[in-house]
């Protein structure tokens, strides 16, 4: 079992107003020295079975038609392999225990 | 003429569309986003709201509902659409209108009396209005700002496609003070002020935007 993971960010000419407030709001909890913050979104899609060239070409797919919005965002896909723990505890809660 | 007015879950403004299709002079026939026919109607009008939540992004879940399978189709065909702010976005999203709305470059939600000037009367939904002529009608919006690269605003100022353009302080960061655009065969129409809350003197700032469902009949008469 694989996770393909889909990160949507707005593309960087376009403005971020969310990324602006919440750049606004660092100061004034006192953190310091940070002079941007674009946020985006992550789509964490699992995936039957491996991930193959024609798994990842259909989620570009469906990242271009519906997780991302082309005229304003950039998207970027990668695969995240589950560790043998995280699948057992899949397995466990699964199993309602 | 039957106008079609889409319920999406999350609409709020579909029945005052109703409403001003009938002032009008129009027959209103409400379509359902789960619809896959248009019921026979002539133009059909996507209104505001907050449609599936605005989940994802405004617009991008209904732009795949079955009603806008057919709506799309039609509106290829020339069918006269009109999409009012939630509407608007769903027209961006469907790629029948360039660009797209992000939010507010101010961050707050904005409900004004807002002031417009209608600048291409060419359209099926703007025939009643002199060029030029500026109209008040009710601006409410979250995600407003209409934004597309130079060369789709230049095209679209070069072009006449600038349907509306707001005067005074710009309300919500749209590019070149953009209020709504019309596709190149100009009857797909998208606009992010609500005409809809214009049209009886009871409510509303008054009757400006009545002229957007009574150019219909205008269209076609002339």
């Amino acid at each position: 079992m694989a996770t393909v993971v889909v990160d949507v960010m707005p593309k960087p000419e376009i403005l971020d107003p969310q990324g602006k407030a919440v750049l606004g709001a660092l100061p004034r909890l006192g953190f310091s020295g940070v002079t941007d913050i674009r946020q985006g979104k992550r789509f964490e899609l699992t995936v039957d079975g491996e991930v193959t060239d024609e798994v990842l070409e259909e989620v570009r797919r469906m990242a271009e038609t519906l997780l991302s919005n082309p005229v304003i965002e950039d998207f970027e896909v990668h695969v995240e392999q589950h560790t043998v723990a995280q699948v057992a505890g899949q397995v466990l809660a699964e199993q309602g225990r | 003429m039957k106008v079609g007015v889409v319920t999406f879950p999350g609409s709020l403004d579909d029945v005052d569309a109703q409403r001003a299709v009938r002032i009008g002079g129009h027959e209103a026939v409400a379509l359902w986003h789960g619809d896959e026919d248009l019921r026979g109607v002539d133009a059909v009008v996507l209104p505001g709201g907050f449609s599936y939540g605005d989940y994802l992004r405004c617009g991008a879940i209904s732009r795949f509902s079955p009603v806008m399978t057919e709506v799309v189709a039609a509106a290829e065909r020339g069918m006269p659409v009109l999409g009012i702010c939630n509407g608007f976005q769903i027209l961006c999203e469907s790629h029948l209108l360039p660009g797209a709305l992000i939010r507010n470059d101010h961050r707050k939600f904005n409900c004004v009396d807002q002031r417009l000037r209608i600048e291409n009367n060419r359209t099926p939904f703007t025939a009643a209005y002199e060029a030029g002529q500026e109209v008040t009608i009710v601006l409410k919006n979250g995600e407003g700002g209409y934004i597309a690269d130079e060369e789709t605003l230049d095209r679209l100022e070069g072009e006449g496609r600038v349907v509306a353009r707001y005067l005074g302080d710009n309300p919500n960061g749209s590019m070149r003070a953009i209020a709504g655009v019309t596709n190149e065969r100009g009857n797909v129409v998208g606009l992010m002020p609500h005409p809809e809350h214009a049209v009886e003197a009871l409510c509303g700032p008054g009757t400006d935007g009545l002229g957007f469902f009574t150019s219909l009949a205008e269209q076609v008469l002339a």
